[in-house]
């Protein structure tokens, strides 16, 4: 079972928690973000990670930080939810890769990174996944707009006499 | 006799120089849909698989924050295309737990009514496929025909066979009649001896059987910290049904069974689906019976959902609340909040992460797809087996490249 209480004792009060309809969820710092995963993880049974995932706080009314990566677990045996939330702020967005503790953060990493340009050290292979290797924006950023500026040139165009 | 996994040396190891690389779709009949797989072959064994994901990126985070909450339901539904409603569900269910709204009783159990029939039309195609990949070809005509009959009472109630876009924050476009419950009950009776029917054609059959047991094992352990859900977890021995663990809907309200295996295998995945179908008919059948009266929608006074069309254009109130819920940055009164909700889709643990910053639409409209998570295991599950399993694990774990690259 969840309990903040002993959360806090181990990692110092830079633990905020808050409820919103029915998700719990609590806010931690950047740098002790691996131990916390792990503590909850090992002591407290969060045995699956549901999503990794991130959020351009750029245009967000109110918000001091650029990114919040937000890691959704549960556990199994509880059928309990947690949502752990962190920042990362530019120009060097990253965290440490939660890929030793679930393996199921490979691909949601890397989704992240390629989405948002956030980089997880740690990661086994940490490459664009949906996007081509050569694509050089991260395009859920909210400074990239909808409608595209130069994807166009990042594919090389065949002519008829190379073809 | 079932194949056994075989012990695998390193891929770069000097004695597996001998190696050779196969590339495997984006265009291959097995694949079903746009996905490319890199696999390295010891012969016929296969010692690695990496996939190769992102054909059919379009970006669809990026517009769910460019329209608002009915507007995506269009892009929503193209995700899973196998199960386009449940979809539309899921996302509705997401957005009406950030905007706390209650739905009315109707509304639930004809949500629950028009989910389970998607469950029975995905898994149908799941089945289906997964025989004709393995040679079985007759069974795939039965559950086909089963979902032309589906398509049918979807088409009936929202006015289209497949991208129907039918709920709308707070409830649906149309309202149904007794003849689409006909449709339903009769649809329901029709269905349980072609489900015999394949059970005939696929459970005992020997073909079958050695294509499929003992190949492609995930083990609960695995399962779990793989990030897997739906059937494939189930079928490993994980009990975990979101409709059970954290009701939706009216989900409570139903008799039905949670559907598990022990064996983790190819087959066991087919079992499961194929026993989700009869629980679904089940909640379908107890529904249809009992869809209470009343509005279907939520009250149009919380310029949320569209007024009466004769409210409209007889009374200039009901043609205020008309323009309050189309124009832009009006109707929804939106919380600065994030939330997590997740409804259990046919093929796993289909989750909506949206936040809110006031506007009518989405400050961040994530997805969290079944079809994701579940293919990054597929390289764990084909590892040490033959090349002709790699359709048999691909056809059980049911990718949808919509849903897998948005």
């Amino acid at each position: 079972m969840f309990d903040l209480n002993a959360l806090k004792s181990r990692f110092g009060n830079g633990i905020a928690e808050s409820t919103f309809r029915d998700n719990r969820r609590i806010v931690v710092p950047a740098e002790s973000i691996y131990p916390i995963l792990e503590f909850l993880k090992v002591e407290q049974g969060f045995d699956m990670l549901i999503d990794v995932t991130a959020v351009d706080y750029l245009e967000y009314p109110g918000a001091t930080d650029r990114f919040g990566v937000v890691y959704s677990l549960l556990s199994v045996a509880n059928n309990e939810r947690l949502i752990v939330k962190t920042f990362v702020n530019p120009p060097n967005p990253q965290l440490p890769s939660v890929y030793p503790l679930w393996k199921s953060a490979d691909w949601l990493e890397r989704e992240v990174y390629d989405m948002f340009g956030i980089v997880f050290p740690g990661h086994p292979d940490l490459r664009r996944i949906l996007l081509p290797e050569e694509f050089t924006a991260f395009p859920l950023r909210k400074d990239y707009p909808l409608k595209g500026v130069g994807e166009r040139h990042n594919f090389p165009v065949i002519t008829r006499a190379e073809s | 006799m079932p194949l056994t996994q075989l012990e695998t040396a390193a891929p770069d190891s000097p004695e597996q120089e001998y190696l050779w690389t196969l590339n495997f779709g984006p265009q291959h009949p097995a694949t079903h849909t746009t996905l490319r797989l890199v696999l390295t072959l010891d012969g016929e064994k296969v010692v690695d698989a990496v996939p190769d994901i992102g054909f059919l990126h379009s970006g669809f985070e990026k517009l769910g924050e460019h329209l608002d909450f009915n507007q995506y339901v269009t892009i929503v539904d193209r995700m899973n295309y196998l199960s386009p409603l449940a979809n539309e569900i899921a996302w509705h269910h997401a957005v009406e737990k950030l905007l706390n709204i209650e739905l009315t009783p109707r509304c639930k159990v004809l949500r629950t009514i028009l989910a389970e029939l998607m469950r029975m039309h995905d898994h149908l195609l799941n089945v289906g496929t997964t025989g004709l990949d393995l040679g079985a070809f007759t069974a795939f005509l039965y559950a086909f025909q089963q979902r032309e009959l589906i398509y049918d009472i979807v088409e009936y109630a929202s006015g289209q066979r497949f991208h129907t876009s039918y709920t709308r924050v707070g409830g649906v476009s149309f309202d149904v009649n007794e003849d689409w419950a006909n449709k339903v009950r009769k649809f329901v009776k029709g269905f349980r001896p072609v489900h015999q029917e394949i059970h005939k054609l696929l459970t005992r059959n020997r073909i079958f059987i050695e294509r499929t047991k003992g190949i492609g094992v995930l083990t609960k352990e695995d399962a779990i910290n793989l990030g897997a859900t739906g059937p494939v977890a189930r079928a490993s021995g994980v009990v975990r049904d979101l409709r059970k663990d954290e009701p939706y809907l009216a989900y409570s309200d139903f008799d039905f069974q949670v559907v598990c295996s022990q064996g983790g295998d190819c087959y066991a995945r087919y079992l499961v689906r194929m026993q989700e179908l009869i629980e679904s008919v089940k909640i379908i059948e107890q529904a249809i019976e009992n869809i209470p009266q009343g509005p279907v929608n939520i009250d149009a006074s919380t310029d949320i959902v569209l007024p009466a069309k004769p409210a409209v254009y007889r009374s200039i109130e009901g043609l205020i609340q008309h323009f309050e819920v189309l124009m832009p940055n009006r109707g929804f009164d939106v919380p600065q909040e994030e939330v997590y909700a997740a409804t259990e889709s046919p093929n796993g643990e289909l989750g909506f992460y949206i936040v809110g910053n006031g506007t009518p639409r989405a400050y961040r409209a994530r997805t969290r797809p079944p079809s994701f998570v579940h293919f990054s295991i597929f390289p764990h599950m084909i590892r040490g087996h033959q090349l002709s399993d790699v359709v048999a694990v691909l056809g059980s774990i049911n990718i949808i490249a919509a849903e897998l690259d948005r």
